[in-house]
């Protein structure tokens, strides 16, 4: 085939009308594992592909011992011991984001939901806050900073969910006005908390967490999003046909045989998992939840069988590879990945904003 | 005959405003038959329909569908039941007619099922129904009121429920698409409750009428029972003279502009004149 025709059936995959789906899983697929392979060779010390490849194929048992040891002790701690987790925390945070978006935007019907756009971040940041620097939610353990995330997440989706809706339904302009209203409050706070701090170490470490970062990432630190994430989407899956019908609206989708007010719910318990989890671990990362699932529907449509795993996978890859602009830009110096999420996302907010208000006239 | 729906007793207030919306309102829907709720803007035609799809709970009083209490079914159970055509059909995302109309049949959908042939099939026959089998993998969004409407209806048609309840279904739209779609449901012969804003229409197509008034229901009957000049002027305030139509022997309404009645030799025949 030459290239021509190639891109021509390409073109047809992603057709929005009739995209063929297990293809543009596969092709997905291939690029986020292709992704994975030179993002992590990638960094202020370089490792290429094959051998970042070699060294995972050593890993695995069984196949392991047959390949030949090609590259330096150095280079197998580099890949395994930093860059592999941090790829993989990507993957996983920017596939949280993006779902966590899906999840926001049927809720309030509105594909301007985002969770930094309506606060949640901030909601999350000033809880996480509150247990890094006075152990508030020690008593949860090992995992009272993604709990307490979750929790503010939890509380900020809530009352802007609850602010917005007039009459039974969500308002715009309501929606917008009342994230920026409970962000600004949870920014307050997060400021209060700081100033109150009682050690410069915590605070230090909160300043940098709270930024965006993929850099502290740690095998540890994979499991709970993992599996939040996969939990979160098998739900998500099993229900899309709901999701699909909250999109027209609340009185459709009970009239079509969904208990509208139960399914929220589990929507607003959903999202806040997500962004919480996410947000624990990676600090606030904005805009991945905004302008994934938008790409994402210009590519597929707006069935959510659809949406959702594209999204998913699309939300992995790009945020790995702006983590890998992040640690790249300013080598050695390392730019926040958060930063360079809103200095991408902002702009695309922008657009969708102006595009939106034009299709209202 | 069947009774399908059984309204008992119902009273709704929203909760904005003192006043029922809805107060006390009792009727019933036969088997196959076309049911119109007619009265004044605010009389309360889609708080009741509202309330019968579930999108609102009664404060007071009872529904039943085919003998059974509302409120103790599944959602499901409802859908599987009746298909409602709302006032609100904007879709915020990309959506071609298909899938719209592939989402009527959510409620015959356990959580692992997915598309089969026959599912496909219904769809297909529900867009032909409504004339619209070219216009499958078109954008929802980019479609004409009417076009949307139709669309809208295909969904309830593919949703394959015996009883459709329809909040001004024509609502904005040309007098064509008006006669068209409720053309197109009268064919489908199912049992309809459709509150209807023009009373032309409602003379047209109905078997019988139940006018709303402030929230109750203050006449009804079959359109020649209830389209008198007087209970018109009494339920809306204004004038008009009806007669039986030549062609369809039905009712049909003239109104009368006050001005015109001044200027008008003949100030009785139109109150009391009946053909």
């Amino acid at each position: 085939m030459t290239l021509g025709k190639k891109i021509i059936s390409l073109k047809s995959c992603f057709n929005r009308e009739e995209p063929n789906m297990p293809i543009i899983i596969l092709i997905l697929a291939i690029a986020a594992i292709i992704t994975m392979i030179i993002a992590t060779g990638l960094g202020p010390v370089t490792v290429s592909p094959d051998k970042v490849a070699k060294i995972l194929l050593s890993q695995i048992p069984g196949i392991g011992n047959n390949v030949a040891v090609t590259w330096e002790r150095l280079e197998q701690n580099i890949v395994l011991g930093l860059r592999l987790p941090r790829v993989f925390l990507g993957m996983v945070v920017g596939a949280s984001l993006a779902v966590c978006g899906v999840t926001m935007q049927a809720l309030v019907r509105n594909n301007l939901a985002d969770p930094f756009i309506l606060g949640v971040s901030s909601g999350a940041s000033a809880f996480a806050t509150l247990g890094m620097l006075f152990g508030a939610f020690s008593f949860l353990g090992q995992y009272s900073l993604a709990l307490s995330a979750f929790i503010g997440s939890a509380v900020t989706i809530i009352f802007v969910y609850m602010i917005s809706r007039v009459r039974g339904r969500v308002n715009i302009t309501q929606l917008l006005l009342s994230g920026v209203a409970v962000s600004t409050i949870m920014e307050g706070l997060t400021s209060i908390i700081k100033l109150s701090a009682p050690n410069a170490l915590g605070l230090h470490n909160a300043e940098f967490w709270m930024s965006g970062s993929l850099a502290g990432a740690k095998w540890a630190y994979l499991q709970l999003p993992f599996v939040v994430l996969v939990v979160c989407m098998v739900f998500l899956m099993i229900n899309y046909r709901g999701l699909n019908l909250l999109l027209l609206g609340d009185d459709n989708a009970g009239a079509l045989g969904i208990n509208v007010r139960r399914f929220q719910k589990f929507l607003i318990l959903i999202a806040s998992l997500t962004a919480g989890v996410a947000i624990s671990v990676s600090g606030r990362i904005g805009f991945v939840g905004l302008a994934v699932p938008h790409s994402t529907r210009l590519l597929v449509g707006g069935d959510h069988r659809k949406v959702l795993p594209v999204s998913a996978l699309l939300g992995g890859i790009f945020v790995v590879w702006v983590d890998v602009a992040a640690r790249m830009i300013i080598a050695p110096e390392e730019l926040p990945v958060g930063i360079l999420t809103a200095v991408i996302g902002g702009p695309v907010f922008i657009w969708m904003l102006k595009r939106n208000t034009m299709a209202k006239r | 005959m069947n009774v399908r729906i059984k309204i008992d007793g119902l009273t709704y207030s929203y909760s904005y405003d003192e006043n029922d919306a809805v107060h006390d309102v009792s009727f019933e829907v036969n088997e196959g038959e076309f049911v119109g709720l007619i009265g004044p803007n605010g009389s309360g035609k889609s708080t009741v329909l509202k309330n019968i799809y579930r999108a609102l709970t009664p404060d007071k009083g009872a529904i039943f569908l085919d003998g059974e209490n509302l409120l103790k079914m599944s959602h499901r159970k409802t859908a599987l039941k009746q298909a409602v055509v709302g006032q609100e059909n904007d879709v915020p995302f990309n959506f071609v007619v298909e899938e719209i109309v592939a989402m009527g049949r959510s409620p015959h959908k356990k959580l692992f099922d997915i598309d089969t042939a026959y599912d496909k099939q219904v769809i297909r026959h529900a867009l032909e129904h409504m004339g619209m089998a070219d216009m499958a993998k078109r954008n929802y969004q980019s479609l004409s009121g009417g076009e949307k409407q139709r669309v809208i209806i295909a969904r309830a048609i593919a949703q394959e429920s015996s009883i459709f309840l329809l909040d001004e279904p024509t609502n904005h739209l040309d007098i064509s698409y008006q006669m068209q779609i409720f053309d197109l449901i009268k064919r489908l012969k199912v049992t309809v409750l459709s509150a209807i804003h023009d009373l032309n229409m409602a003379s047209l197509y109905c078997d019988r009428i139940y006018v709303l008034k402030d929230g109750k229901i203050v006449l009804s009957g079959t359109p020649e029972e209830v389209f008198t000049p007087e209970n018109i002027f009494n339920v809306y305030g204004v004038r008009c003279s009806v007669e039986k139509h030549p062609i369809t022997g039905k009712i049909s309404i003239t109104f009368l502009p006050e001005e015109i009645i001044k200027t008008h030799s003949v100030v009785d025949k139109p109150l009391g004149g009946n053909a």
